[in-house]
């Protein structure tokens, strides 16, 4: 029997039962729906970190908080004055302690550490143009870790964290808000930020613009250089209390070519923190933070899928022996026109193959169509603050290897009858009545 | 006979086949041998259940004994690999069931197509072919009817077709009339006995219909597993006139 007649023979075999067909399809069809929409979402969320990973990481940068305590077993901890201090406020980014002086000095003595500078968390009241036709004051955030990392630019360029002058990022939004006609109007311009010092006197700077950045994940706020938070920290910081610091960031000398900051270097660095009772992180680390949760969800739902898929490979099995049982006659008959085997185990897997091809087919299919849908709608709302993020990324290569793994599963549930239709004997198939 | 005898197309020595084991065995066959000449039809006669369709499965290499062996042109195939006898069965043996196996669903060109499909041949040709062979027959015009839609006599027409299709020179038929009315079944025999003539056939049928058995060259009778008879046709006319 020539292959192209065993295609053709096991497929017109396949629609031979139309229900029972449609029937193990729709099963396979949901496995199909499902891992194709997991995947796509793993392949959107991950693609997101990389591109946001890739722009916005410098590389050399550790973002140095206390370790979080989690020794319970010994009891109070003793007082020590010169030790750290708690924090009175929450802080998202590190724990409850805070750093101190000491901490700064140790970071700073660590090798394959070049320099290292505390994040001071200012608050800034309000942000208005001084050189527009629009006076009107907003409120603006300052990102309190704009300093470790790269801003994914519309316009400008980066921080300059060594300059002198103070310097801004200023988010997307703010371009129009502050009257400026373009991103690229915006930088090189002047704007004036207000805040409250300790002593909640009103307070006013200026600073210039000189880049604009679009929002992410990692990053929502302006960002603000060395030379501008240092300003407003020291106005802002309380007279006498010694200096705390819930983060600082450490920056790396690299050992590799041309001075890169190589995978080891930030091991390296990373071991001597925590022997020092410090933690680092990389902005990867950060955003592999939410990957991990999101891959969570994403593995729950392939679950799914994978149980769904296996409901379907029994339904694949029972279909095919149905069919078997039902041919028993017409097998007999092609063996004893010297069909061989082989061949009755291809036509019969190869039903199960065009099954299966068919459930998993038409679930991609569905899955691109609807998942393209939800996509645009979520990114015209709900993600709409992310730009950049395609929720759900239909990648050829994986949605081909999803039809190709749930074929294979089909050919693999056709394998039990496909060998019992190949082992019977042509005389007993004959005689069956 | 005067002139020496063909080689047999087909032999069987000391053939053995039991069905079961232990106390439920029951040996089917115990020890048959024969030999078929080419172009000669042989009728294998006797009462149901007494081994006629066990020696045609085996005779057809359909079955293997479990001792004793068939030559096919004085080769042994017992020792003949599992593809080389399907080729065998495909290229040189027809087929005849008591019942049609015909596949409902599909057309009569399609059913009749089927050893061709399993040869392997190519469908343009395969379809020529069958044409021609159901032309031959003179079911040209039910070609593209679904196979079920025929009479029964049509069906085994179509059977018949479907057997002659890849031209063997062995046809086996198990019982080929069992299953037609009487009028039916003379047609049958008379297309069946009119192939083996002109191309020169050789053909085994297994019947307890007398008369179908009186129209065949030679027959063997038996009985409980073994030849109780054998006897040529015409040498049983003679003896019928002879008794008259
Ligand atoms: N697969 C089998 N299992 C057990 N007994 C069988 C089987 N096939 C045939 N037999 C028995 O072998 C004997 C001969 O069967 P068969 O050759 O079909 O007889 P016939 O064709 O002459 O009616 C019968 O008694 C039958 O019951
Ligand atoms: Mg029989």
């Amino acid at each position: 029997m020539r292959a192209t007649d065993v295609i053709t023979s096991a497929t017109r075999n396949a629609f031979r039962s139309k229900l029972r067909t449609t029937l193990t399809v729709l099963s396979l069809f949901v496995g199909a729906f499902t891992l194709t929409l997991t995947t796509a979402l793993g392949a959107g969320v991950s693609d997101y970190v990389t591109k946001q990973v890739a722009s916005l990481s410098t590389g050399d940068v550790l973002l140095v908080t206390p370790a979080t305590t989690t020794d319970t077993t010994e009891g109070p901890t003793e007082y020590d004055p010169d030790g750290r201090q708690q924090s009175s406020q929450a802080n998202p980014l590190g724990g409850g302690t805070l750093m101190n002086d000491d901490d700064l000095d140790s970071i700073a003595a660590i090798d394959g550490v070049d320099r290292v500078e505390p994040i001071r968390s200012i608050s800034v009241d309000w942000v208005a143009s001084s050189d527009t036709s629009i006076d009107t004051r907003y409120e603006l955030s300052v990102n309190p870790t704009s300093s470790i990392g790269r801003s994914d630019l519309v316009a400008g360029a980066q921080l300059d964290q060594e300059a002198e002058d103070a310097q801004v990022i200023l988010p997307e939004d703010y371009v129009d808000a502050l009257g400026y006609e373009d991103a690229g109007d915006a930088i090189g311009r002047t704007i004036e930020l207000g805040y409250s010092g300790a002593d909640r006197s009103e307070r006013t700077t200026e600073a210039t613009v000189v880049g604009v950045a679009r929002t992410s994940l990692l990053a929502s706020g302006a960002g603000a250089n060395q030379a501008l938070t240092t300003e407003i920290a020291d106005a802002q910081a309380v007279p006498g209390q010694p200096d705390a610091y819930a983060v600082a960031v450490a920056y790396l000398t690299g050992s590799g070519g041309d001075g890169t900051v190589t995978d080891d270097d930030v091991a390296g660095v990373k071991v001597a923190l925590a022997d020092a009772d410090l933690a680092g992180q990389t902005v990867e680390d950060q955003l592999g933070v939410v990957q991990t949760i999101i891959n969570g969800i994403i593995g729950v739902l392939s679950a799914f899928a994978i149980v769904a898929l296996i409901a379907a490979s029994f339904g694949i099995i029972n279909t095919l022996l149905m069919s078997v049982q039902e041919r028993t006659r017409e097998i007999g008959l092609m063996k004893a026109m010297g069909m061989s085997n082989g061949r009755v185990f291809g036509l019969f897997s190869l039903e199960a193959v065009v099954i299966g091809f068919l459930g998993s087919a038409l679930g991609a299919l569905a899955a691109i169509g609807v998942g393209s849908a939800i996509s645009s709608v979520a990114a015209a709302g709900p993600l709409a603050a992310l730009p950049g993020l395609t929720l759900l990324l239909f990648d050829p290569l994986s949605v081909a290897l999803v039809i190709a793994a749930i074929m294979l599963i089909a050919f693999l549930s056709g394998v039990l009858p496909a060998r019992r239709a190949a082992r019977q004997h042509p005389i007993e198939s004959l005689r069956y009545e | 006979m005067t002139n020496p005898p063909a080689p047999p197309v087909l032999r069987a020595v000391d053939l053995t086949r039991s069905y079961g084991k232990g106390q439920a065995r029951f040996d089917a066959l115990r020890g048959v041998s024969l030999e078929i000449r080419r172009g000669e039809s042989l009728a294998i006669v006797g009462k149901s259940g007494s081994g006629k369709s066990t020696l045609m499965h085996l005779l057809a290499l359909l079955d293997r004994p479990d001792s004793g062996r068939v030559e096919i042109d004085g080769q042994d195939v017992g020792a003949a690999s599992a593809p080389a006898v399907n080729r065998l069965r495909n290229e040189r043996f027809g087929f005849v069931f008591q019942q049609f196996f015909l596949t409902a669903g599909q057309t009569v060109l399609e059913n009749v197509s089927l050893p061709l499909v399993v040869a392997g041949v190519a469908p343009r040709e395969r379809r020529r072919r069958a044409l021609a062979t159901l032309d031959a027959l003179g079911l040209a015009d039910k070609a593209g009817n679904k196979a079920n839609d025929l009479s029964g006599g049509q069906k085994q027409r179509v059977v018949i077709a479907r057997a002659l299709v890849n031209e063997p020179d062995l046809i086996f038929a198990d019982e080929p009339t069992g299953n037609l009315d009487t009028a039916t079944g003379h047609q049958v025999e008379d297309l069946l006995f009119g192939l083996q003539r002109e191309r020169g056939i050789t053909l085994v049928v297994v019947t307890h219909d007398e008369e179908l058995a009186a129209r065949c060259d030679r027959r063997i009778t038996i009985a409980d597993g073994l030849i109780v008879g054998e006897s040529d046709a015409a040498a049983s006319v003679i003896s019928e006139g002879a008794g008259r």
